[in-house]
């Protein structure tokens, strides 16, 4: 029976995961949920919960991540998203590498060594366009679920060009082309395509290291994965929980204090 | 001018404001030994703060008075100053003026003034802050005065000779540009000799004209003495932080700069930075840092964020992490050993021909790599300078190269020197401590 040994929060811009460890890192509990306004208090019932499922937290070392790391005040420590992702990745795959984290508001390349150290990183510049919230927003215009817009994309045969890099301009962008008659799934195609190559970009300027891994929520996404192993000629690895790396990454960290 | 109003200047720029800024003086002099930090991880502030602020209170104190009574020139930065030092020139820098503004969080109301003016905001944000000013006449130091003479120099922007030529028209006063041609790797002579040749047929002859006064040699030679001794000093301050710790953080020598770029050619600024000089000695001497815990020391590259100052001090204090050089601080020293003070007119065309801004990008790579070098650096921040292209162009592959070539850690930081509408606070605090961690600062 493993020993619950830590705990990792992720409090990302648009969900927050937590994620409990036994004594040798392993994943004993794991739980995602949108982001709430008050974080404070989500934090206090998250905690409540891991009491109820997981058992009690006294003792347990606790490191936060994410946008809203420092408002989970229980936290021993707080370690930027770049730190833990890269920890979580080394540990969940075993080795180094390029990753590519593809969050609800940013996105990532990060460079991890033979060791599991960060070499290098870049974010997203100021502006969304690279990140999860761009094809959300596009969506829910469209009146599409979220979870429906890989697989559309993927299956068109047409593609249309989305030149807008910004998600806001882009959403008048689609709005003047579907007036225009395109159809829903060249332009979805397009926005996948717009989303890939500015994440390529980001690759290109702090150079990619095979492997190519991917994480983040977008990873359900299927056209993300197909796409950007297109536009690198890369196979792409995307471990078991792509979406709690962060989170893992933080639970490691604090299994270490 | 008559008699009565010329004692009156004196009196009071002389006698009255300059008695008071040094009770002003004193009275800080004694908060700062006094003074317990905050935190536990800053040092003590410089006791030479109270004289740096009586220096720059005095020079704008002047300014205000000065109009009718000395011939005032607005001059770029690294600009020819020490021929017009000689006619007996007030000498006011705009930049300098749109830093302090900025510093003083004074800036976004003199841009809006330029950009309701019609100025886009993809101007230099020291260009507006600038314009807005001289279109508007707010100023957080009180009053500018009016220019008598304007000199934009080409070798650090190609914008200077756009906004001087706005001021040109705005001030309606005579308006010399200094060509100085881009450096690839050293200045043939027949460059010098053309930046020379300005200098002695179009800039000289236009400030005597102006200022109603005949250039002299010996009043120039004295300048240039005075220049390069404080010159020579500066760089002896920005390599106290050779030592670790280091006593003189970025943070200080960006405040503390202002003399060696606005008062070059005077004396006091010989006597100011040679008890600087001796106060950093002292420092290194009983091991006093910049902060209290030094663990990683970082270089920075381009202009400071004004409006950021304290809050990345702070940030980056509280990790232990210490900058103790800058390109953009050390580019108002680095040329000191070239003056020649027998070759007086050459040596000064040299000197505005070569700031590192008017050199290569490889140039540049260089000065960070021996900087990294010298100063025993673990990292370098590159600030992305929206305003400031020159400056920020090859950063990409000068971070690359650090990188690649040479295994230096380096940052690139989206930033303005001087408008915050152009700063993310968040992402940039996010970018900075996971560089702060990748360096493994907690490791230690």
């Amino acid at each position: 029976m493993s020993k619950f040994s830590a705990l990792g929060f992720d409090i990302g811009s648009t969900t927050a995961k937590i994620v409990a460890v036994d004594e040798t890192g392993k994943i004993i509990w794991q739980y995602i949920e949108n982001t709430e306004p008050k974080i404070e208090e989500q934090v206090e019932n998250l905690l409540k919960k891991v009491k109820k499922e997981v058992g009690d937290t006294l003792n347990i070392p606790v490191v936060a991540t994410g946008y809203g790391r420092n408002l989970v005040l229980q936290a021993n420590r707080k370690v930027t998203e770049i730190t833990c992702h890269a920890k979580g990745i080394f540990k969940a795959v075993g080795h180094g590498g390029t990753l590519v984290d593809i969050g609800g508001q940013d996105s990532k390349v990060i460079i991890i060594s033979d060791k599991g150290k960060v070499v290098d990183f870049t974010m997203n510049d100021k502006c969304a366009a690279g990140t999860g919230r761009f094809l959300e927003n596009t969506a829910e215009r469209m009146k599409i679920p979220v979870e429906n817009i890989g697989k559309l994309s993927i299956e068109s045969p047409d593609e249309v060009n989305i030149s807008s890099t910004c998600t806001v301009f882009a959403e008048s962008e689609i709005i003047s082309m579907l007036a225009h008659g395109e159809g829903i799934a060249p332009i979805l195609k397009g926005l996948h395509r717009g989303l890939i190559s500015r994440v390529v970009g980001m690759i290109r300027s702090v150079g990619l290291v095979p492997p190519l891994m991917l994480s983040g929520g977008v990873v359900k996404n299927d056209a993300i994965r197909k796409m950007l192993s297109e536009s690198t000629k890369q196979t792409v690895i995307v471990p078991e929980y792509p979406q709690l790396m962060g989170a893992y990454g933080a639970a490691l960290i604090a299994l270490k204090e | 001018m008559s008699l009565i109003s010329e004692i009156k200047y004196r009196l009071t720029v002389d006698v009255v404001g300059p008695s008071y800024l040094k009770w002003e003086r004193r009275k800080m002099t004694k908060a700062i030994e006094t003074f317990k930090p905050k935190n536990d991880y800053s040092a003590p502030p410089l006791k030479i703060s109270a004289w740096t602020k009586e220096l720059i209170s005095k020079h704008y104190f002047r300014g205000r008075y000065v109009e009718g009574h000395e011939p005032v020139a607005w001059v770029t930065s690294g600009g020819p100053v020490e021929p017009l030092k000689a006619l007996g020139y007030f000498v006011i820098y705009p930049e300098n003026h749109a830093a302090l503004s900025g510093a003083r969080h004074a800036q976004l109301e003199l841009m809006g003034e330029a950009e309701d003016a019609g100025y886009s905001r993809d101007i230099c944000s020291y260009a507006r802050t600038d314009i807005g000013a001289a279109l508007s006449g707010k100023t957080p130091v009180g009053k500018l005065p009016k220019p008598d003479l304007l000199v934009a120099c080409s070798n650090i922007c190609q914008t200077v000779l756009y906004w001087y030529r706005v001021l040109e028209k705005h001030f309606n006063v005579p308006l010399v540009i200094i060509d100085t041609p881009f450096v690839y790797d050293e200045a043939p002579p027949h460059v010098i000799e053309y930046v020379q040749k300005q200098l002695e047929n179009e800039l000289i002859p236009t400030a005597e004209r102006v200022a109603k006064k005949s250039f002299s040699e010996k009043k120039f030679k004295q300048v240039v003495q005075y220049s390069k001794e404080a010159s020579e000093l500066w760089l002896e301050v920005l390599n106290t932080g050779k030592n670790r710790p280091t006593p003189i953080s970025i943070f200080d020598q960006f405040i503390h700069m202002a003399p060696i770029v606005e008062m070059r050619g005077d004396a006091i600024t010989i006597d100011y930075y040679g008890a600087m000089l001796k106060e950093l000695n002292e420092r290194v001497k009983n091991g006093i840092g910049a902060i209290n815990n030094e663990k990683k020391r970082l270089l920075w590259d381009n202009l400071p964020i004004w409006y950021k100052l304290r809050s990345f001090a702070e940030d980056l204090g509280k990790y232990g992490v210490t900058l103790p050089a800058s390109t953009y601080t050390y580019a108002w020293g680095e040329l000191a050993p070239m003056i020649d003070i027998d070759r007086g007119m050459e040596s000064m065309a040299r000197i505005y021909t070569y700031p590192i801004l008017n050199r290569s990008t490889g140039h540049k790579l260089d000065t960070m790599r021996s900087m990294v070098k010298d100063f025993s650096m673990d990292g370098v921040i590159l600030h992305s300078d929206r305003s400031c292209k020159p400056y920020s162009i090859g950063q990409m592959s000068q971070r690359s190269k650090l990188m690649d070539e040479f295994g230096v850690p380096a940052l690139l930081l989206e930033a303005d020197h001087n408008d915050p509408r152009a700063f993310s606070d968040e992402q940039a605090a996010q970018r900075m401590e996971s560089f702060i961690e990748m360096l493994g600062v907690d490791d230690e």
